[in-house]
């Protein structure tokens, strides 16, 4: 009976099943169909409801009519709506159009004053490393009048009231300045406001009108267009120089031995402290190790929770530096500020920045593209999505954005002088609106500090956006003689080298800069060419005058020149053809050394023949011209007049600064290396390359250029450029460049 | 346990007593299933019957079916709009979340029509055609999904496109009867004409809460950073105008206004401008002496002269892309809403605004940092083999005196044959490991194998016996010069055959170089990971068919990320025996010449485009052929040929 019961029971149960199965009932978990019908049911959605095109004819949203009737002069008047903005938005609204004074620059250009030190005003390390690179910078004027932006002398770099770098009664300081109307056209620096317990961004003072170049600035404080947000750095950064990037090495695959990592305190309450107190939740111990302690403050066990103890003990078996320099991605998370030192830590390490920060204007946010250098993750979405999306990203993209932290790294934060011109950099784009730069020259090398929108806003015009525009520089080049002796024989070198020159099929044009102390001699004089040359009387007859960007160069290359320079048609268009495919770099003959002389401390420059050089001098050499434009406007005065009163060591200032901006070696091509008739014959010419104080003067010359630009760019190549059959035991007449084989 | 010690002790009493209820138990049961039975059958029907009635009504359907909802006086307004608002306060970010195609999934309300309590519509136009137009653009897109619960932005079917024809309060309380309001979270709204006389707003004026507004004609007051989406006002005159193509060369006017209702004092300094400039200059104006009709619209006037507008405006490639229609304008908003959301994922800048024939001929490497590799790692050797083991054994032993050399791979091709014994093997100073691969493909040679753990990878064949050690360490010390690029002995060269109108292979000494073979060549190992794993099919297949040619394609490869010609290194041209001429047996051979010439052609279409460079130099040491003590040079034997 039993049995038969469970049998009939068994049977209408298989029986209702097979129904419904017919039925369809439970065919959504064997055979899901598309997966939105189920849960259409669930949210009580109205099948049909997909939005589709209404067919008919609907009614324009404008109409004409209501448009052309309306009387524009009725509105108000624009200049009324300028001035009521200015009025209406101060302060905490400010724009450039509403707060800043637009024609204290027209006059004189983008000028920057800083205000006169006053005696017994404390200011710290990293305050008067901001004002001497903006004094040192060529934004500087010491004449108030001529300025566009002014510099507070005060030190607003530490607002936070418990700190001992507090500087007080500032607000009665800053109003009483002579100048400051109002804080119109002032820019104040400042890494740190507010202070425990909830951290405002309350500076202390009333800025009024002015600029505010702040670090850890959040999108709500940030007045657009109008603010800078500056990275924090630390009172060790360098002012000048600075730290090359950490990347020597692509290794492939480029997963380095951690996924994700951090270090850092946590906050068991208040301010900033969810986001680190969740980190233990994706810790792993294995590829992601996120560390914690609680061991900061004075009585930080009163307040230590259950998990402390093991986050402390845990944070202490990880050496930092290991992790920072170990890791693919480092984890930036907000701590009290919204700002952390672990961004420009991880930034140098080539550690990939993982932003958790929410409403932090990045630094510089203006001009850089932070997506290309770093994640920018959501606080909120830590636990669900930081892990899965760090670790789906792909290697190429892992690859770009390392390269990208380096890059930006070098450009713009590797020394306090870099965050300060660029921050000067910033604020002239929005003055000089139709000269700012464009998102790639502030994005890709060289970067917006060595780019200077000044000399063209065309990318194609630069040596340094070629391959990214996919075009080619112009393929002639215009020769600039420097000529310092009189015209007195028609055998004499700088005849025969004009005419050579002017034989090469890419020769657009001769200049002949005249910087001789006798007249212009007459037209006649010089040979005839069958391209124009040009003489052109050296300003201030300073040698400093053959690197000026004349108007009169119609060509992306130049080919510089000494008056005593031997060189054949020939090897001009081989020089040439190499640069074509190197147009950043200094292409050219005499190649030259620098190296570091351990027993004097200092670095040291050769002409020996040596297995590398790191110079290509100009007399005979082809470069860009932006690189004219670049040693007359970016170096400063100081390095140029030692230069023009030595005459000496332009060309050794030339390389530092190309090698600077390339970050790589010129190159030198072919065998030839005597490329003076002086050097090459026993003459016993007076030549300034004879005299020994004229050596001397290049070492000096050498450690001075190391100084100012902080570091030594020079890079060593052991290589030079041939023609592809150079000396090769094939007959002549198949070479091309055969001339240059005879030495 | 205990308790349920306890239970199960009871259990056999309860036995008896489901024994008399068991009958209306199973009955019970049996209803039940019914009646779920029915219940699905009835589920799985009716939605069917009418989808499919909506779909029938579908053609017919006019807005004038909508749904009618009345709004009471007293219904809830929204607030403002609060210009705090930022993605991080103000969207809801959990409801997009993570997906593995970083696409957010917009959701479009169905349009309803709303009227007050006296029927008047809260809206002169109701659905406007543009309107229309843009939403369903997005319904046919990617972004689209009719699920409301899938999705992360909401799109009201409200038309608020043009303020002036919008009863602003009562517009205001229908966004707030939407279901999924929620404060106006993760909820967007379009308009392209906000404000109204006499002070004219520059955002939208009805209160909305938290809305995301993409708007046209934003100040830099009331756009929120980061939030709202600043969009063109488009102009309907577009839809029905073909632009004529932009001619290159000068143009005829440099600046032109054509701009109507400007207010005097703009004008007055236009016309202060035109009579300086003269003939450059060209403000256009209404036209005042035209008969009536909207055509007026697509006229400007200047002195009584008429000009077609907006033909008199030039087109150009991002009016194309991203204003040209509603639909440009509505996805793309959509799209940088999108790379706000999975930022990790966004177009880069380069995609929004280069114009396709730039992207077409630009490159980007993710190598792009000019950096110098230290000499230290060194370079790990990859010798490619079949059988040939005596050659290959003198080929280890050669490159073994190489003081960079790292580790030797040997990558043995031959499927059918043991490779010697390790005791056979030469005895070096670096570790030596032996790959057996298996298929024979010459592409084996570029796998990116964990062995290699140096960037560097010298490529070479196993019967390259000439290299002496100096050829190859300057090899490497120039590869670390130019490290994005293949550095390499044997150079080639390709031309175009005028005669054939084809590309050919040449493998004379040229004086020109835009290849070099990787029997002898250095490269990163990043070229090898990009070979194996990014090659087109077609390249590898016609690779591997044909037995030839995967020396060419990899120099196609580097060419064409970097825009690099690669370097060919010392005069080397000899590199199997010194009486060999410089082409070896097998290259001789004139059908193979021909096969390579032919994989020039293959890849070159491949590729779209022949990335291959040529140049006229090559990389010599310093000092080479320099009349100079020999044991003070860094590379003294650097072989003649």
């Amino acid at each position: 009976m039993q049995a038969k019961k469970r049998y009939l029971t068994l049977f209408s149960a298989g029986a209702c099943l097979i129904l419904v199965f017919c039925f369809g009932g439970i065919q959504v978990p064997l055979a899901r169909g598309p997966g939105r019908r189920d849960d259409r049911g669930v949210a009580g959605h109205r099948p049909g409801a997909r939005w589709r095109h209404f067919p008919g004819s609907l009614q324009p949203f404008r109409r004409w009519e209501q448009d052309w009737s309306d009387d524009p002069d009725e509105h108000a008047s624009p200049r009324g709506n300028r001035d009521a903005n200015s009025g209406l938005y101060g302060g905490k609204r400010c724009r450039m159009d509403s707060c800043f004074n637009f024609t204290l620059c027209e006059k004189n250009g983008f000028k920057v004053y800083v205000y006169p030190q006053q005696k017994g005003e404390k200011m710290s390390e990293s305050y008067q490393n901001i004002l001497s690179s903006i004094e040192g910078s060529m934004f500087y004027t010491p004449d108030p009048g001529q300025a566009c932006l002014f510099v507070l002398s005060l030190d607003t770099l530490d607002r936070d009231q418990l700190s001992p770098q507090y500087v007080h009664n500032l607000k009665a300081k800053v109003q009483s300045l002579h100048q400051w109307n109002g804080g119109r056209n002032h820019i104040i620096f400042n890494l740190y406001s507010g202070t425990w317990p909830d951290y405002t961004e309350d500076l202390g003072l009333d800025i009024g009108l002015a600029m505010l170049a702040k670090a850890s600035i959040s999108t709500e404080n940030f007045r657009p267009g109008f603010d800078v947000s500056i990275p924090l750095f630390s009172k060790e950064h360098p002012r000048t120089g600075g730290e090359r990037g950490y990347l020597k090495h692509n290794t492939i695959p480029p997963y380095r031995k951690y996924v994700l990592v951090f270090k850092g305190k946590r906050y068991l309450t208040g301010i900033g402290s969810d986001t680190r107190n969740a980190l233990y939740h994706v810790h792993n111990s294995e590829d992601v190790v996120l560390l914690t302690t609680c061991k900061h403050g004075k009585d930080w066990q009163k307040h230590k929770d259950a998990r402390c103890d093991r986050d402390n003990a845990e944070y202490d078996k990880y050496d930092y530096r290991e992790m920072l320099y170990n890791s693919t991605f480092c984890l930036v998370p907000r701590g009290r500020r919204l700002g952390s030192f672990r961004f420009l830590e991880a930034l140098q390490a080539a550690c990939v920045p993982v932003m958790l920060s929410n409403g932090w204007e990045l630094p510089f946010s203006e001009i850089i593209d932070w997506n290309t250098a770093a994640v920018i993750g959501d606080e909120r979405l830590l636990l669900q999505v930081i892990p899965s999306t760090v670790r789906s990203i792909h290697q190429d993209k892992i690859l770009s954005l390392r390269h990208q932290t380096q890059f930006l790294w070098e450009a713009y934060f590797n020394s306090v002088e870099k965050i300060v011109l660029t921050t000067l950099e910033i604020i002239q784009d929005r003055v000089l609106r139709h000269t700012s730069r464009s998102n790639l020259m502030w994005n890709s090398l060289p970067g917006g500090l060595f780019t200077l929108p000044q000399y063209s806003t065309y990318l194609g015009d630069f040596p340094f956006y070629y391959a990214k525009l996919g075009v080619k520089p112009y393929t002639k080049f215009t020769a600039i003689v420097h000529v310092v002796s009189p015209l007195v024989s028609q055998s004499q070198p700088v005849m025969k080298l004009l005419v050579a020159v002017a034989k090469s099929q890419y020769c657009a044009q001769v200049i002949v800069v005249w910087n001789c102390d006798k007249p212009l001699p007459a037209k006649h004089r010089w040979p005839v060419t069958s391209v124009p040359v040009i003489v052109i009387e050296g300003e201030n007859k300073v040698i400093s005058s053959r690197f000026l960007p004349y108007d009169t160069i119609p060509t992306d290359a130049v080919l510089s020149l000494d008056e005593d320079t031997v060189l054949s048609t020939t090897e001009v268009d081989f020089a040439f053809t190499v640069w074509l495919s190197f147009p950043d770099r200094i292409v050219g003959y005499p190649a030259r050394s620098h190296f570091w002389d351990g027993s004097k401390e200092r670095w040291g420059y050769t002409s020996k023949w040596t297995n590398d050089y790191s110079m290509v001098l100009t007399g005979a050499a082809i470069y860009h011209k932006y690189y004219h434009y670049l040693y007359t406007t970016y170096l400063p005065a100081s390095l140029k007049s030692m230069v023009d009163q030595m005459s000496n060591c332009e060309d050794i200032l030339m390389n530092f600064l190309v090698s600077s901006v390339s970050k790589l070696p010129p190159i030198k091509v072919t065998q030839k290396k005597q490329y003076k008739e002086t050097m090459m014959g026993q003459s016993s010419r007076a030549s300034r390359w004879a005299d020994p104080d004229h050596f001397a003067q290049r070492q000096t010359c050498m450690n001075k250029f190391a100084s100012w630009f902080g570091t030594m760019p020079l890079v060593h190549s052991q290589m030079r450029l041939d023609p592809v059959l150079f000396k090769d035991q094939v007959s002549i007449l198949r070479k091309k460049y055969r001339d240059i084989e005879r030495l | 346990m205990y308790a349920s010690g306890k239970y199960s002790s009871r259990g056999p009493a309860l036995i008896p007593r489901m024994k008399t209820k068991h009958r209306i138990y199973y009955i019970t049961l049996f209803s039940v299933v019914l009646l779920g039975l029915i219940a699905t059958g009835m589920f799985q029907f009716w939605p069917h019957s009418i989808e499919s009635a909506a779909d029938w009504t579908l053609d017919k359907r006019s807005v004038h079916d909508a749904p009618l909802v009345r709004l009471s006086v007293s219904s809830l307004i929204p607030e403002r709009g609060d210009l705090s608002c930022r993605m991080h306060t103000c969207f809801d970010v959990y409801r997009c979340g993570y997906n593995p195609k970083n696409r957010i999934k917009v959701y479009i309300y169905p349009l309803q029509k709303f009227v007050d309590e006296l029927g008047v519509p809260i809206s002169s136009t109701g659905l406007s055609r543009e309107y229309n137009d843009l939403l369903s653009a997005i319904s046919d897109s990617d972004f689209y999904t009719d699920d409301v619960t899938r999705a992360c932005l909401f799109i009201p079917s409200i038309d608020v496109l043009n303020q002036n024809s919008l009863r602003i309060r009562e517009t205001a309380q229908a966004l707030a009867m939407l279901p999924r309001w929620d404060k106006g979270m993760n909820h967007l709204l379009f308009n392209m004409l906000p404000g109204g006389p006499p002070d004219y707003n520059t955002a939208l004026d009805v209160p909305r809460d938290r809305v995301l507004l993409a708007g046209g004609g934003f100040s830099t007051w009331t756009y929120r950073q980061g939030y709202d989406v600043s969009i063109p006002v488009y102009s309907p005159l577009s839809a029905d105008v073909e632009l004529p193509e932009r001619q290159p060369g000068p143009r005829r006017y440099f600046i032109l206004s054509s701009q109507t209702a400007i207010h005097r004092e703009y004008r007055a300094e236009l016309e202060r401008l035109k009579e300086e400039n003269g003939e450059a200059l060209l403000l256009l104006d209404k036209c005042s002496n035209l008969s009536q009709g909207a055509a007026s619209a697509r006229k400007r006037c200047f002195k009584g002269q008429i000009y077609d507008y907006p033909q008199i405006l030039q087109a150009h490639w991002f009016w194309e892309a991203y204003f040209s229609s509603m639909k440009a304008i509505g996805l793309t908003t959509l799209q940088i809403i999108n790379d706000r959301i999975y930022p990790y994922a966004a177009r880069t800048y380069e995609q929004w605004n280069n114009p396709p024939v730039v992207k077409w001929s630009s490159v980007n490497s993710p190598l792009f940092l000019p950096l110098i590799p230290p000499r230290a790692p060194g370079f790990t050797a990859v010798v490619l083999t079949y059988d040939r083991v005596e050659s290959l054994f003198r080929v280890i032993t050669e490159i073994s005196k190489v003081p960079s050399l790292a580790k030797l791979l040997v990558v043995w091709n031959n499927q059918n044959k043991s490779p010697p014994e390790e005791s056979l093997w030469p005895k070096i100073g670096v570790p030596l490991k032996v790959v057996r691969t298996k298929e024979n493909k010459l592409s084996n040679r570029f796998f990116p194998y964990d062995e290699i753990e140096t960037e560097a990878v010298l490529a070479i064949d196993d019967d390259i016996i000439m290299l002496t050690s100096d050829e190859l360490q300057f090899g490497y010390e120039v590869w670390r010069e130019f490290p994005d690029r293949l550095v390499g002995y044997p150079g080639r060269l390709h031309l175009w055959d005028h005669e054939m109108g084809k590309w050919k292979y040449e493998s004379e000494w040229t004086n020109e170089v835009s290849m070099v073979l990787t029997g002898a060549a250095f490269y990163h190992k990043y070229f090898s990971y990009v070979y194996t794993y990014k090659m087109p099919l077609d390249i590898k297949n016609w690779e591997y068919t044909h037995m030839n040619c995967e020396d060419i394609a990899m120099n196609f490869l580097v060419a064409n990320i970097t825009g690099k010609a690669p370097i060919k290194v010392t005069p080397r041209k000899k590199f199997k025996c010194p009486e060999c001429t410089a082409i070896d047996g097998l290259s001789l051979d004139q059908t193979h010449m021909v096969e390579r010439s032919e994989c020039i052609n293959k890849f070159a279409s491949v590729f779209g485009t022949m990335p291959l460079k040529v140049v006229e130099h090559r990389a010599d040491p310093v000092l080479y052929k320099d009349d100079f003590p020999e044991k003070l040079k860094s590379f003294p034997n650097i072989g003649s040929l």
